[in-house]
């Protein structure tokens, strides 16, 4: 660059100085995210033995004992089937709920529409899982209680706010034009959704649905208040943290980090995009 | 059909489930919360208020989110700044900076146990330079300051990503024109980011804040994970009102409460960072 | 036989009318301009005809069968985006298939008429590609072709042109009156561009805050304008107007000369006359040179003329300065009279 080339020296050295302290933060940054995570890690692949001893190594010894130990623990992997079909669940039913009313809001100027959005924002400005506590009681009435369908409908509703916003801001991506001329070229509302709207905001809506997943997944009070022989993973290990061996702790801890890991890379592409219009 | 007809259709669903499921569980709430089996009663609120573990808990919940909230969102506002000029390797640093994103609470506070548990790596690496020769109990009731700086630090770690992915977002709806006019008017980089950067960000900001607060308010698996009992917090009070005390009236007037907190907060900050008409990007 | 016609369509959204009784017919294969800027309602009466908006009120007949309450794709209709809306997620094949796969047609009838419109629009190269790969030209042509293949009554587009550059779009203006010359298919055609209106239509319709202002071939609309808005809208640089009072007898006093006109009335008109109708003469406006700007085959000058500013095209050999002072004529067949109260022409 010409313009650094004829700078004067002490110009020039602030710049470089600048230019280290932005690539050290930057990686400062970095270690302040990962290194509690390869703590994890570590915990994770000893065996329970290290776990429990002083002082810890800085290196894994890729040792089974504690993942074994997780695994073998009474009512643990029933939690982790729980966990997951109660994450599926949210993710089917607030993708199939939420997005017709993405695409209403994108598409279609009605009366009410401020009133819509109003009550989709105001729902993320509560503290949704203080509504499960009555839910309790009328599952109870309704034989939801203690199953993964009623948690699922609660985590559907911390969900929907996101599963809207984010098909709204998909749908609005993708130029009402290319519906219009679906329907010059002989498509009904309906074909022209499936053959042209469809293809294109497949991948948007699949990061949208893992969306869901992770925020179920990772749900612990309402899980901890609704269930209590199906315990979901969060809600189990919650109520084993006083009584729970350390290296069980550790382990369930990265079960339940791995899923979002792969995840949050799966989406990575639409997280901004997502929050782009969203927050409109 | 009635083509008029086709965007009500379309948000019923929605509607209806969140009729279901967040009104009506809503309404519900503020009954139990009222009544004590027969009428109208504000003893509820008189009880829970009067228990001697509220103010400590009421205290603790608003100090965590006092300190926590705002070093956030100097820290998110700095990374989002960071990587709004970065090139080179622009996306693997976003990646993880925002994995903590899809990380529980619980989770986190798991994380953050490992290295503050007393075989844990921060004592580990204490003794390993020398500092200390036996290994300390961070997480007890002799030490209230290190479980709250603990806890305080898991969430920072935890729900900084959440407002990092609003504000780049937000930045990214920035025309690069504004920076390039103000500089060409001769703003500094930092004139620049107050007199740029943050006005047009309000709107992201607003959403930031409100979630994050919000968040904050329900602040419990994290405390669970580290403080245990040490360190009551809201949530933490209202979940053992119903599970060890088994009183739902109690735990519904205290949910109330906390309802009202984030609501008087999100009223706050949408008044402070109001957008005024027409200055819409 | 595919006449197109309007009657009486208006178009209302809440307390703003878009579209005040629009009547308008248009002949079998005929290329019809409506012609505008923007906001004057224009794009809102193609997308009634189209069935993508729905009139207010009217009807709209195509062909002697009234269309106005069918979906788009029953209407016999194709039409061409201004953004293109090609099919992102479809190949250029497929894009112009569209159609007629929606139809049901047979594979090979399909391919027959894609590979024919493709080598009409000279894309028969790029069959296999995908949008994101093609050109703004390109991609135009995929958007006419699909149109085409679709072998409808009536083709309508909506601004086709603008998105593309200034060398392109003269280019693909004269090709896409050839092609549609050939295909015989009644035209509806967008725009507020004048040149592409003027160069293309056979009849213009030029369009005003939601009125058909005047329907005639470019040439009238050109040389008779029939209302103030037209002969400043159309021509570049429009039509001139100076102030005229009457003087009795078929004779006006136009900035302090006496020049001829219409016989009767006897309050003031608008007198007009286009730039190029402009001569320097011994006897004739007294004109103050404002500015010159010399466009290479001739010299656009500005200048005041009792109190008004007023253009003028001249030689471009002639030499002229900021300041001069000039003496100018209109050429007196070229000039024409505007009715200040009601904005129309005046014979």
């Amino acid at each position: 660059m010409n313009d650094v080339a004829a700078a004067p020296e002490p110009v020039r050295s602030t710049r470089k100085t600048g230019r280290f302290v932005y690539i050290a933060s930057v990686g400062l940054l970095c270690a302040w995210v990962l290194v509690p995570l390869y703590f994890l890690l570590i915990n994770t692949l000893s065996s329970p033995e290290t776990v429990n001893s002083f002082p810890k190594p800085f290196i894994p010894e890729f040792d089974m004992g504690s993942m074994s130990f997780f695994a073998g623990y009474g009512g643990m992997l029933s939690a982790l089937k729980n966990s997951i079909v109660v994450a599926v669940m949210t993710m089917i039913l607030s993708i199939s709920i939420g997005a017709p009313a993405g695409y209403a809001l994108s598409r279609f100027d009605f009366r009410g529409k401020e009133l819509f959005r109003m009550l989709i924002l105001l729902t993320r400005a509560f503290p949704l899982p203080l509504l499960a506590l009555p839910l309790a009681v009328l599952f109870i009435r309704t034989g939801l209680d203690d199953t993964a369908f009623g948690l699922a409908l609660v985590h559907t509703t911390l969900a929907i706010p996101f599963a809207v916003l984010i098909t709204f801001s998909l749908f609005s991506g993708i130029p009402i034009e290319l519906e219009e001329a679906a329907w010059t070229l002989g498509c009904t509302r309906l074909t022209a959704f499936t053959k042209v709207v469809l293809p294109l905001i497949l991948p948007g809506i699949t990061a949208s649905a893992i969306f869901a997943f992770v925020i179920s997944w990772n749900e612990v009070f309402a899980a901890a208040v609704l269930t209590i022989e199906n315990r979901t993973l969060t809600a189990f290990l919650l109520v084993k943290l006083s009584e729970a061996p350390l290296h069980l702790k550790f382990a369930g801890g990265f079960i339940l980090v791995v899923p979002a890991l792969v995840f949050i890379f799966a989406v990575r592409k639409y997280l901004f995009a997502m929050w782009g219009i969203a927050n409109r | 059909m009635n083509p008029r007809l086709l965007p009500y259709l379309l948000i019923l669903p929605v509607t209806l489930f969140l009729g279901v499921f967040f009104i009506y569980p809503f309404v519900l709430v503020s009954q139990q919360a009222f009544s004590t089996g027969g009428g109208f009663t504000l003893d509820n609120f008189r009880d829970v208020v009067s228990y001697w573990k509220f103010p400590i808990s009421f205290k603790n919940t608003m100090l965590l989110a006092a300190i926590v909230v705002p070093l956030q969102l100097v820290l998110s506002l700095l990374m989002a700044t960071m990587v709004s000029k970065m090139e080179k390797g622009r996306d693997l640093v976003l990646y993880v900076w925002t994995i903590p994103l899809g990380i529980s609470d619980l989770a986190a506070g798991i994380i953050w146990l490992a290295i503050f548990e007393q075989s844990g790596f921060l004592n580990s690496m204490m003794s390993g330079l020398g500092l200390i020769d036996q290994p300390v109990n961070f997480l007890s009731y002799q030490n209230p300051l290190i479980i709250f700086v603990a806890i305080a630090l898991a969430e920072i770690w935890r729900a900084t990503a959440i407002m990092l992915v609003i504000l780049v977002a937000g930045i990214g709806l920035i025309p690069k024109e504004y920076y390039e006019a103000a500089e060409v008017f001769g703003a500094s980089p930092w004139k620049r980011f107050t007199k740029i950067t943050l006005p047009m960000l309000r709107p992201s900001l607003q959403t930031a804040l409100v979630l994050r607060v919000v968040l904050a308010f329900e602040v419990f698996a994290v405390v669970a994970a580290l403080g245990g009992t040490l360190f009551p917090v809201l949530m933490g009070e209202i979940y053992s009102y119903q599970f060890d005390l088994m009183n739902n009236n109690a735990a519904a007037a205290l949910a109330l409460i906390v309802l009202a907190i984030s609501i008087f907060f999100t009223l706050i900050i949408l008044r402070v960072l109001r957008v005024p008409k027409g200055a819409t990007i | 036989m595919a006449e197109i016609q309007i009657k009486n369509i208006a178009k209302t959204f809440g307390d703003y009318t878009a579209l005040h009784d629009i009547n308008l017919t248009i002949a079998d294969q005929e290329f019809m301009v409506l012609l505008g800027a923007s906001g004057c309602g224009k794009s809102t009466l193609l997308r009634i005809i189209a069935g993508l908006e729905t009139a207010s009120s009217g009807e709209v007949w195509i062909g002697g069968r009234r269309i106005d309450h069918l979906s788009p794709k029953d209407r016999g209709i194709a039409m061409v985006f201004q953004n293109y809306a090609v099919f992102p997620h479809l190949t250029v094949f497929e894009n112009i298939g569209f159609g007629l796969r929606m139809q049901k047609l047979p594979n090979d009838e399909v391919t027959r008429r894609v590979e024919r419109t493709a080598s009409l629009m000279h894309i028969e190269q790029l069959l296999k590609r995908y949008s994101g790969e093609l050109s703004g030209g390109q991609r135009q042509r995929v958007a006419v072709a699909r149109a085409l293949a679709m072998e409808p009554d009536v083709i309508l587009m909506d601004e086709p042109l603008s998105n593309l550059d200034a060398l392109l779009r003269m280019e693909m203006r004269a090709e896409l009156k050839g092609v549609l010359a050939e295909s015989k298919t009644t035209a509806i055609y967008v725009t507020h561009d004048q040149v592409e209106a003027m160069s293309m239509a056979d009849r213009i319709s030029v369009m005003y805050e939601g009125n058909i202002v005047q329907a005639a071939s470019p040439i009238e609309v050109y040389r008779n304008p029939a209302a103030e808005f037209v002969a400043g809208f159309i021509g570049n640089p429009p039509m001139n107007f100076l102030r005229a009072t009457p003087a009795g007898d078929g004779k006006w006093t136009v900035a302090g000369q006496n020049v001829d006109g219409p016989t009767s009335g006897s309050s003031p008109l608008q007198f007009a006359i286009r730039p190029e109708d402009m001569r320097l003469a011994d006897s004739g406006f007294s004109a103050t040179v404002k500015v010159v700007e010399p466009l290479g085959a001739h010299l656009l000058v500005t200048c005041e003329v009792d109190g008004t500013l007023l253009r003028a095209i001249l030689d471009s050999d002639l030499s002229v300065n900021r300041g001069d002072q000039l003496t100018l004529a209109p050429q007196s067949d070229r000039v024409r009279w505007f009715d200040p109260e009601t904005t129309l022409a005046v014979a």
